[in-house]
């Protein structure tokens, strides 16, 4: 360096000057935490030593978040967000632009990787009870970032302008229409406009490559901090942090990096293997992961002969199409059974009261003659609580283990059955209705709902077995 | 101490003021950009009333028209559609238009001014589905006793030749009829009525 020794070196002896590289670091690392940040969440972030496969989805999803975010920008740069231009736009980035289909395929698979990557980390959670104590917070930013992640997936649907963006957003915003007093105020505020229109698709663009995307980073990094606050949950469910050795680090735990960077680098490996493969070979997915009637620009005039959604939305779609006029006195019979249950069988009298007072609520607005809300609100309104009681998981699950390996045959039937009726339920909401369909799905539903609300009794009746002191490999 | 203990409650007083003026300030930021995200003025002009020529529209059949950005359907019922109409009255949840999905002058059994020709907008009330004509009286996959009328892909509600929902369906109303009028036996006006008709 042509630096003259005299110059004064502030703050460190060690500077640029003498060692070039760990030199910069010292002198980065005065100014900015930079190696601690490195040590706290890589090299000395300690994970429980038996990660599995189940393991490798989380990373991965932050692999689909760079996918998506990177494809999107240079999307972005060819893509018109006008009702004119859209649709021609997105066939020029497939025609004309270099490399353009290759980007925008990438983005469509990257969508549908996504929510199969977010759906089997959401199970492993599920398997390993990740969501419990002290993890609940985790659970909630995580369920956070999975409803950004349906916004967002919503929001780019529009984008392209075909007959399946344009009509799902219609059936998407005239749910809020349902809503009491306000709804048609308020689906109207969100289009902009009495149908949907170019100002729709102008906002849901802003919406899908601004708002959400900022939210959704944010959600990220609250759901790494939270996680490396309290430590990660393992296939066991035991806290590695009870045993530690002399220096204070868990036995049972290995620095994240190398140990773990490594073992994702080889899920990434593979993961890119299917995921190209998809791009290349099959990015419409035989019309689950691009419908075909997208491929016809939007008419407001005239709907598609069938409608379903993006596979990743269908289970829910299923549970709203399920909610008939006839299906509320099944409903409302439940809702007076669960009021019961609570009765029989909790000891706190306030419980109790609350439970008979708000099932009483319900039952009145489900089937109290005039007072009665609408089948169509009850089905907006199951479908949104369908999504938002994976929130309660932390409090629903009282069972004295985390871990299914050491729960009981009630647990693990129970979540067998709850996978089986997300699927079947996925299934029947890209079917025509059928009266078949409707009943299996209304059944659907019921099990869906009894899989959440029962799981305080289940889950305490189940024989566990004890857990292990220590993990187990 | 007297000194220090007005001191602090002139200090709460002030966080608690500023804080309360804060909110008001940061609330009242808000409201030009939700204003924002309301119909423009252009959007609110382009509702213009739209005329039709119903001169070469033969029985039985369909034209949609566009008002408002959504479609219009208006149907020139034939004698049998209007019968399987009467016919139809206990499958359909408010056969006799009780709920006002229409102007007062189109509330009678065939919801129409004119029986012949049905004024409908062709938008799903469940939730914004354009539903599919289905005029022949057939068995069809949603109903073996099908009596004609529409059928929405979406999520299977159903409507017959009046627009009249049918009962155990998604859709909770019947097809909304738009205010329109006649100019002559074969010309109307849709999205304008005559006052007090």
């Amino acid at each position: 360096m042509a630096a003259s020794p005299k110059e004064p070196v502030q703050f460190t002896g060690a500077g640029p000057l003498n060692a070039p590289i760990s030199g910069v670091l010292t002198w980065v690392d005065q100014r900015f935490p930079l190696m601690s940040l490195w040590r706290d969440h890589l090299s000395q972030y300690y994970a429980p030593k038996n990660f599995n496969f189940w393991y490798f989805f989380g990373s991965l999803a932050m692999l689909v978040l760079v996918i998506q975010i990177v494809t999107g920008i240079f999307l972005v740069m060819h893509y018109k967000p006008s009702a004119a231009e859209a649709f021609a736009s997105v066939e020029y980035i497939m025609r004309d632009v270099p490399a353009g289909w290759f980007i925008r395929y990438m983005h469509s698979t990257g969508a549908s990787a996504f929510f199969i990557v977010v759906y089997l980390h959401m199970f492993r959670g599920l398997m390993y009870g990740s969501y419990r104590q002290p993890r609940e917070l985790i659970w909630i930013f995580g369920m956070l970032i999975y409803l950004c992640l349906m916004a967002e997936a919503f929001f780019g649907y529009l984008l392209p302008w075909g007959q399946m963006s344009f009509w799902g957003a219609q059936v998407i915003v005239n749910l809020f229409d349902a809503l009491p007093l306000i709804g048609p105020d308020l689906s109207t505020w969100i289009r902009g406009d009495f149908v949907i229109s170019d100002a729709t698709l102008n906002r849901f663009f802003a919406f899908h490559v601004i708002a959400i995307p900022l939210a959704l980073l944010g959600l990220v990094a609250a759901h790494i901090m939270a996680l490396h606050e309290v430590g990660s949950n393992n296939p066991d469910g035991v806290e590695i942090k009870k045993h530690k050795d002399a220096d204070g680090k868990p036995l049972d735990g290995i620095p994240f990096h190398p140990y773990y960077t490594v073992k994702d680098i080889v899920g990434v490996v593979v993961f890119l293997f299917l995921f190209f493969a998809v791009v290349f070979y099959a990015p419409e997915m035989g019309g689950y992961f691009l419908e075909y009637n997208n491929f016809i620009p939007a008419d407001p005039l005239k709907t598609p002969p069938h409608i379903a959604p993006v596979w990743y939305f269908t289970p829910y779609y299923s549970i709203l199409r399920a909610i008939t006029e006839d299906f509320m006195l099944v409903l409302a019979i439940g809702v007076a059974a669960y009021v019961v249950l609570i009765w029989l069988t909790v000891r706190d009298a306030k419980v109790k009261m609350a439970a008979a007072a708000i099932g009483l609520v319900v039952i009145v607005l489900m089937k109290g003659g005039p007072l009665a809300l609408e089948a169509k609100v009850w089905g907006v309104a199951m479908m949104g609580a369908a999504t938002l009681i994976f929130f309660l998981l932390p409090w629903l699950d009282r069972s004295p283990v985390k871990s299914i390996r050491y729960k009981g045959s009630l647990f693990r039937t129970a979540l067998t059955i709850f996978v089986i009726t997300f699927i079947v339920l996925g299934y029947y909401g890209v079917q025509v209705v059928t009266p078949v369909g409707t009943v299996i799905s209304q059944i659907g539903t019921l099990v869906y709902f009894a899989f959440f609300l029962l799981m305080p009794w289940y889950s305490v009746m189940d024989k566990t077995r004890p857990e292990p002191d220590r993990v187990t490999m | 101490m007297s000194d220090k203990d007005a001191n602090q409650c002139k200090r709460q007083f002030l966080v608690a003021a500023t804080t309360v003026a804060g909110g008001v300030a940061a609330g009242a930021a808000g409201v030009p950009f939700v204003a924002s995200m309301l119909p423009s003025e252009r959007a609110k002009a382009a509702g213009a009333p739209v005329e039709v020529d119903l001169s070469t529209l033969a029985p039985g059949e369909r034209i949609t028209v566009e008002w408002r950005g959504k479609p219009v359907w208006i149907v020139r019922r034939t004698k049998e559609m209007l019968e399987s109409i009467k016919a139809n009255d206990g499958n359909v949840s408010d056969p006799d238009s009780n709920k006002p999905m229409q102007p007062a002058y189109a509330k009678n059994e065939m919801r129409a001014i004119k029986d012949e020709y049905l004024v409908v907008v062709g938008i799903c009330t469940h939730l914004g589905c354009s539903p599919v004509g289905k005029f022949a009286k057939q068995a069809e996959a949603f109903d073996s006793n099908w009596q004609g009328g529409f059928y929405c892909p979406c999520h299977g509600s159903l409507f017959d030749l009046a627009g009249r929902v049918y009962k155990n369906r998604p859709a909770p109303d019947n097809l909304v009829v738009p205010p329109h009028k006649y100019l002559s036996d074969t010309r109307i006006v849709i999205g304008e009525d005559t006052k007090g008709a």
